[in-house]
């Protein structure tokens, strides 16, 4: 006789295990906010279009034609269509046999991935082979493929940065693997620490962890910081002599805040370096159209390339991707458009290039603003968004401040954040749920309100942050 | 330098998984289309006929327009701002666009939804499934995800532990089930479907088979059901299916329901039912027997594929188990906008009184009509099938294959050994060599041990059925009398 139902102790171990703070408690408590009236400002996750960035229109017009190809039959679809949209539509479906409603190769289909290809050989001045570009529905699905294909078992360490998007914490725990960290140092703008890395390297393999893959995300999140030149080859270095894949998370290369160091990718690096380590190291890429100037997170569109991976591991890979059929064909399309943009001369690209560059210029003021904005309250110290979409200010919390939070059985962030939210409706995610120092709290908020509201959100929050401050500040210690 | 990712190092789940839907058949197949581009006329045929999959718009299935009409202009919203759409757009397509629209915060079809999909559209499915089910269903059990499949995973990771968990799975079955109890560390308990019977499915048999798997110390925790089959096709008896509900409540199992296929029948005999409604005509509620239902907008008279767009519907679950389900979802942030929105309209189309309501329906009997014909074509390919000495084939009810099984003559299993391969997939290789047809061997889906057969739609084009009945017929007779005993 069987059990009844199916109990929360029954559950996979590693399932429970999970954490994913981004949409975790703060985001639901938000949510019950909201539902309860209160006015939330949702900066819990990079989601532009949800905090009003509108959708460039070139691709929107082509998908909306690829989706409804009788408009193409139609005398009057000129009317309202531009012509290369028109064009480009044409094309994609020329690509797809079946149209948008049938699965694609199991890769994604052989044209958009050719322009990735293209893409990624004019950006890098390297040539990019399309049989290694596999689509997938979001970069996420790509990174979980690749985390489950490498982790065999919990003896498996795969390094992290912390702070990190919790995506890697999350699959390593789902697929039982061990999250080796390594921290980037919040005095040096978030750089790199390789001495550091060397050392969690040395405490992982001391407690029988085999070490197989560094993640680099790159600009990073929650951070923000853009790797330089020096470092990339640092890093490849690196994983050349500790015989380490690098999983280069390069999903915000198009959200670059400052000039020193512009979006340099992993593989140009690598190619760049020439010898043995350029046919050696094995590097897998990732990229979005949900992040960039794009936003185009509800479509689900984005690649891996693999370099340097011995064929019969790609086959093995193949295999896993066939499972799942295909990647959604209209967000293969959106990848293509993104891949392979309007360029000088076509009817549609003045209006593309004005409406990307003021998306990327208001994220620019909007990082600096907010930084500033943080810097001018008690107890936060925040390091400037050199690039992605978010701000990571570090909040000193008082002493009195954690016992409280403590007592409350909350983590000290957690209780800050929640106060925050319930005092000023901004949805933030607590600094735990990305890694940090122990006993240094941070907060991640996005850098993604309209420009014209940042001014009342950081007005909101000084106020929050400045009576909070004042409220738990110790005076017995003055 | 040893090679971290070589072949050796990687998780042996991986390794030990298989998906022989695009496996090495089809593979090889696309070699061969290859080499007909770049050599024509190298090959005993002109093209290579893909009868491996359901993917129906790519065989020349037209997608529903009342359906794409909608999803351009959610696509691109801009639009309802001009004037010209009147005369390009039927008028409720534009104001289910602008209801759809208003269901989403801001409008924003570019951003990230709930986790579970958006609230509205939930909303939209559980009023379909209220409907087609005479039984409420609420919009906070339903998990809107890319295509059903990522459902099925779900599932499988949070049901599985180690490897002595066992989930019962038809045999034959839809290898996404098999593949996905490798990948994630589990054991496949087999319930064969009895081919004598129509593929029919015996609890006693289901029962034995949980009772051998449990005296062997594995704790099985759900049962598969796929209805209507795949690739068997048979529409399960309600009997049939009160007896499964029954069983799964009685030893404590979670029902799986794959139902993707609920409107791809072709007897009259034979009605879907829900696995939902079964369950709450037999008065048992929330508390009684945890059940995952799962649909898609893949196959049924929509045939989008592409889209992946898919729902599983989730009772009978605590909150806390509940909450990891929700957890693991949130992960992946949310499944594709648009195909959250054909998920809905696909559980709400036009009605009787709708303006667009008369061309939909046209358009649905119409592609009814012509799957219809292709159960013709499944009857005139059965036909075929069964005329052929050697060859037998079941009635497919519904879904979209055939699964015809084959009586290989002992030297064509011993060449199959020689060449390394199962007897079925040595055959639908040479049928593949000689013809360009496609189709996957029943290996592929399992099948009693010492039985051989291969899967093939019935989704190519009625104008190419005669083509490849002929062809299949000369290069099956001409197999048997080369390997005759």
């Amino acid at each position: 006789m069987g059990r009844k139902g199916l109990d929360y102790e029954d559950l996979n171990e590693n399932v429970k295990k999970v954490q994913y703070a981004v949409r975790g408690e703060l985001y639901l408590r938000a949510s019950e906010l909201q539902k309860e009236g209160k006015r939330i400002i949702f900066t819990n996750v990079g989601n532009p279009h949800a905090l009003g960035q509108k959708p460039l229109t070139f691709p929107r017009q082509v998908v909306a034609l690829c989706q409804a190809p009788f408009l193409l039959d139609d005398p009057n679809v000129g009317l309202i269509f531009p012509a290369d949209a028109i064009a480009r539509a044409k094309h994609y479906l020329a690509m797809a046999p079946g149209g948008l409603g049938a699965y694609s190769d199991s890769r994604g289909i052989p044209g958009v991935r050719k322009e990735v290809a293209e893409f990624i050989q004019r950006r890098d001045g390297y040539p990019s082979d399309p049989e290694l570009i596999y689509l997938t529905d979001g970069a996420s699905k790509g990174v979980m493929q690749m985390l489950n294909a490498i982790i065999r078992n919990d003896r498996d360490g795969i390094l992290v940065p912390v702070p990190q998007y919790p995506l890697y914490s999350a699959a390593i725990s789902l697929f039982g693997g061990s999250l080796v960290p390594y921290y980037l140092d919040e005095e040096a703008n978030w750089g790199l620490d390789l001495v550091n890395t060397r050392q969690s390297v040395a405490a992982a393999r001391s407690n029988g962890i085999t070490v197989r893959a560094m993640v680099i995300i790159n600009p990073g999140n929650p951070t923000g910081q853009c790797l330089s030149e020096a470092n990339l080859r640092e890093i490849l270095n690196f994983c050349y002599q500790e015989n380490l894949v690098l999983l280069a998370d390069e999903v915000y290369q198009q959200n670059v805040y400052q000039d020193e160091r512009p979006f340099i990718s992993a593989r140009k690096v690598l190619f760049d370096m020439g010898g043995p380590i350029s046919r050696e190291v094995q590097l897998i890429s990732f990229h979005t159209v949900s992040k960039g100037y794009w936003g185009e997170c509800g479509q689900r569109g984005g690649y891996f390339e693999m370099t340097n991976i011995p064929p019969k591991t790609v086959d093995e890979i193949y295999k896993v991707a066939s499972i799942a059929l295909s990647p959604n064909v209209p967000g293969q399309i959106f990848m293509g458009l993104m891949m392979n943009p309007p360029k000088p001369g076509d009817i549609s690209y003045l209006k593309f290039a004005t409406e990307s560059k003021s998306i990327l210029d208001s994220l620019r003021r909007r990082a600096q603003i907010m930084t500033d904005g943080f810097n001018s309250c008690r107890n936060v110290v925040c390091n400037f968004t050199e690039g992605a979409m978010y701000s990571f200010p570090q909040i000193r919390l008082p002493q009195r401040a954690m016992d409280t939070a403590r007592s409350a059985g909350k983590e000290p962030d957690v209780f800050y954040c929640l106060k925050l939210l319930e005092a000023t409706g901004i949805s933030t995610v607590p600094g735990s749920g990305f890694g940090q120092k122990e006993g240094v709290f941070h907060l991640r908020t996005t850098i993604l309100p309209a420009e014209e509201d940042m001014p009342a959100i950081m007005s909101s929050f000084k106020k929050f942050n400045d009576s909070f401050m004042e409220q738990y500040q110790d005076y017995s210690k003055l | 330098m040893a090679s971290t990712v070589a072949v050796e190092n990687l998780n042996p789940k991986v390794l030990k998984c298989e998906y022989a839907v695009r496996g090495e058949i089809v593979i090889h197949a696309q070699r061969l289309q290859q080499q007909l581009q770049t050599q024509p006329g190298s090959l005993p045929f002109d093209e290579i006929l893909y009868c491996n999959i359901g993917n129906p718009q790519s065989l020349g299935q037209q997608p529903v327009t009342f359906f794409r009409e909608v999803l351009a202009l959610c696509d691109h919203p801009y639009l309802l701002q001009r004037d010209e759409i009147k005369s390009l757009f039927s008028a409720d397509s534009i104001s289910r666009a602008k209801q759809i629209l208003a269901l989403i915060p801001g409008k924003a079809t570019g951003a990230y939804s709930h986790s579970q999909g958006i609230k509205g559209l939930r909303d939209t499915i559980a009023a379909g499934i209220t409907s087609r089910d005479g039984f409420p269903a609420n919009a906070d059990d339903i998990f809107l995800t890319d295509g059903a499949s990522p459902g099925v995973h779900l599932m499988m990771q949070l049901l599985i532990r180690n490897e002595k968990d066992g989930i019962l799975v038809p045999i034959p079955q839809y290898p996404l089930y098999s593949a996905s109890i490798a990948l994630h560390g589990g054991a496949l308990v087999p319930y064969y479907l009895n081919e004598s019977t129509g593929w029919g499915l015996e609890i006693s048999d289901v029962k034995k088979q949980l009772e051998d798997a449990r005296s062997k110390g594995i704790d099985v925790r759900a049962l598969v059901v796929i209805n209507p089959g795949n690739p068997t096709g048979q529409v399960l008896a309600e009997e049939n299916q009160y007896d499964i509900v029954k069983f799964c409540k009685n030893e404590g199992l979670v029902l799986l329901a794959d139902e993707v296929y609920q409107e791809n029948i072709y007897v009259d005999n034979k009605k879907f039912h829900s696995f939902k409604k079964i369950v709450r005509s037999l008065g048992y509620g929330e508390e009684d027997l945890p059940l995952v239902s799962y649909q898609s907008v893949s196959k049924g008279y929509y045939g989008e594929c592409g889209k992946r767009g898919g729902y599983m519907e989730i009772t009978g679950f605590s909150a806390p188990v509940r909450e990891q389900i929700y957890k693991i979802a949130s992960v992946n942030l949310c499944s594709n906008i648009s195909g959250q929105i054909l998920a809905s309209l696909i559980m709400n189309p036009p009605k009787a009184g709708d303006e667009s309501y008369a061309s939909y329906k046209a358009e649905k009997d119409g592609i009814i009509a012509s799957l219809t014909r292709r159960a013709k074509v499944r009857r005139s390919l059965e036909d075929a099938f069964n005329k052929l000495d050697g060859i037998t084939c079941n009635e497919a009810e519904g879904a979209m294959y055939l699964f015809p099984q084959l009586s290989l003559p002992q030297k064509a299993i011993e060449a199959a050994k020689v060449a390394n391969k199962a007897p079925d997939a040595f055959y639908a290789l040479c049928l593949l060599e000689s013809t360009g047809i496609v189709v996957v061997p029943g290996s592929g889906f399992g099948q009693v041990p010492g039985t051989w057969h291969f899967r093939c739609t019935i989704l190519p084009q009625e104008e190419k059925i005669p083509a490849i009945i002929s062809r299949f017929k000369v290069f099956h007779e001409a197999f048997m009398v080369e390997y005759h005993e």
